[in-house]
């Protein structure tokens, strides 16, 4: 069973977002960049499933050269091999053209299962995994939360969380397959996993590597346009409810939210 | 050249989920902005009659596509139709909620379509004819306003509970057409072969109109039950912060943040979460916050209306008991 992980880089969630000076883009100086946390539920599920079924798990990553890092580090968790699409002609683009360039990459090489998260927690979009997979004309199977391949490798069973009940759906291989949290605790890199990680192929494709053509990539092909970002609009701190015991305070907590917020 | 607002309807077992009326509603404000009509798109088997009161809430026309096979959604039969139909009008802007059935299906619709899309918008806008979304990014740490450039039709879905719903007026009905489509059975891979129901009846956090949300100050999962009563006495669904979640108290379907549910009702009330900076962005749209903590300077309490400054295990079952009042009243 060969399995690939789509791979993106995120700012860590702990970080405090600053609008740039253009009010286009965010300050990206101070960010510590962090394997997206969606991905490493995709990095688990595929070592788990290798572990069972044999074969090789391959990190696709798209972005910069410091992705690279992270590339590194699901090396380390356990992955065969590592690609990288880096390219300045893809800086800015859009959700669609980075799922074509990852489709691109992902169709040279020979896969049964595909991960990626179910959303990057940046531009939270949501769109790459479904975009790839019509690209690729397989079907999606969006935010998943248990995954049980059949013991023959030609299908999957997974459990789909939605609002009141959870769909349980069938799909034949190849699929790809969005990650909730919840589907499994992603494992820690081990140092001896870290020194094999270093050894283990990595490879580097361009656009043009990929056949592709620059011009449908990065900031100028994009169908989405940024306006503008801006702050979230700023909530002022409100009331403290006073009260000398417990219970005088929630009366008046009680009371405003009935009478003012008349929310109960 | 694209003519015409367009929203897709959903169903769950013949029934009109809310989010219907939302994203009609929104539809039926932007088509009056651009002088066209409104179309609904609803999907399902022997649905017909369920179609002419979705002119009640602003719509001109509702294609029904019926056919069994279209009964329970599926990502391979609802884009298939779908992007079949928006071919063949070519309509101008092409709306969806942002529920679970939504953000499966425009993401696979986007891809069909080759189009652009705005996911999870929070307000939409026409300025000069075309159509302006506004999202949270980074779950609400900022906001992005965002158009469309050779794209059409303009995609976008709009968060449950935040667009307001129209009035109903049953004086006016829509004109319910049937959709002519092809489907072919080759193109339907996918198979629910069975649906789980949450047997709690609790409502989801997306759709939730009451949050009460526990955090570390809870101090251990049999510590949830007073928020699970003073939850079922409003008729709210109990959250969790992700230290929460991840301590294990509570499964990862509760928990409200960056890395979980992002939710807007209209009252979040905060127990023992101090709210660090991925849980803020996840609640910041609710209307109406509550916070109740130990802690004067914890930063939840920048972010609520209403702050309560104890022990929250004085002062939630005191405040259980004070509702009680209101509602029994």
């Amino acid at each position: 069973m060969n399995i690939i992980v789509c791979l993106k880089q995120v700012p860590d969630t702990e970080t405090q977002i600053k609008v740039g000076s253009d009010g286009k883009s965010i300050v990206t100086d101070d960010i510590k960049w962090v394997m997206n946390p969606y991905d490493e539920h995709g990095v688990e599920e595929a070592l788990r499933i290798k572990e069972k079924f044999g074969g090789e798990v391959t990190i696709v990553g798209l972005g910069p050269k410091r992705v690279t890092e992270s590339i590194r580090t699901a090396l380390a968790m356990g992955a065969d091999k590592g690609m990288l699409i880096s390219d300045e002609a893809l800086e800015g683009s859009d959700s669609l053209a980075v799922a074509k360039a990852l489709a691109a990459a992902i169709k040279e090489l020979d896969y049964d299962l595909i991960f990626s998260g179910q959303r990057g927690v940046d531009d939270d979009m949501g769109v790459v995994g479904a975009n790839i997979a019509e690209l690729l004309d397989i079907p999606q199977l969006s935010v998943i939360d248990k995954v049980e391949v059949a013991e023959d490798g030609k299908s999957v069973k997974v459990n789909r969380p939605i609002e009141g009940s959870t769909l349980v759906i069938e799909s034949p291989l190849p699929a790809l397959i969005t990650t909730q949290k919840g589907l499994n605790e992603p494992r820690y890199a081990s140092l001896p996993g870290i020194m094999k990680a270093k050894k283990k192929p990595f490879d580097e494709k361009t656009l043009s590597d990929l056949g592709l053509d620059a011009a449908e990539f990065g900031e100028g092909a994009r169908k989405v346009k940024v306006l503008e970002i801006k702050p979230p609009p700023a909530r002022e701190a409100g009331k403290i409810v006073e009260g000398e015991t417990p219970q005088e305070k929630a009366a008046g907590l009680a009371k405003l939210l009935h009478d003012e917020a008349k929310v109960i | 050249m694209a003519q015409g607002v367009w929203t897709i309807a959903e169903q769950r077992g013949g029934e009109i989920r809310k989010i219907t009326y939302e994203i009609i509603s929104e539809g039926r404000r932007l088509a009056d902005a651009l002088g066209q009509d409104l179309t609904v798109l609803l999907l399902g088997s022997n649905i017909k009659e369920k179609a002419a009161e979705l002119g009640n809430y602003g719509a001109d026309k509702v294609l029904v596509a019926d056919d069994p096979r279209l009964e329970a959604y599926t990502t391979d039969a609802y884009a298939s139709v779908i992007s079949e139909l928006v071919k063949a009008d070519d309509p101008a802007i092409l709306l969806l909620g942002a529920s679970a059935e939504g953000k499966d299906l425009s993401a696979r619709l986007s891809g069909k379509l080759g189009v652009g899309m705005a996911q999870d918008c929070t307000a939409f806008a026409v300025e000069d004819g075309n159509l302006v979304a506004t999202r949270p990014i980074y779950a609400g740490k900022a906001y992005a306003r965002v158009t469309f450039e050779n794209s059409w039709p303009q995609m976008a879905t709009a968060r449950p509970k935040v667009m307001d719903i129209n009035e109903p007026d049953t004086s006016r009905s829509a004109e319910v057409l049937d959709a002519a489509f092809s489907l072919d059975d080759g193109a339907l891979k996918t198979k629910v072969v069975d649906v789980l129901k949450d047997e709690s009846g609790k409502v989801d956090l997306t759709e939730a109109d009451k949050i009460v949300s526990g955090g570390r100050g809870m101090k251990g999962p049999e510590n949830y039950k007073i928020l699970e009563d003073l939850a079922d006495l409003i008729g709210a669904t109990v959250g969790a912060s992700r230290s929460a979640v991840d301590a294990g108290w509570r499964p990862h379907s509760d928990q409200v943040g960056q890395t979980g549910k992002v939710v807007s009702p209209g009252l979040y009330i905060a127990c023992g979460i101090s709210g660090a900076i991925q849980h803020l962005a996840g609640m910041s749209t609710s209307k109406v916050i509550v916070a109740i903590n130990k802690d004067a300077d914890a930063p939840i309490f920048q972010k609520a209306d209403y702050g309560v400054v104890g022990d929250l295990f004085d002062v939630v079952p005191a405040l259980t008991e004070e509702v009680k009042k209101y509602i029994e009243s």
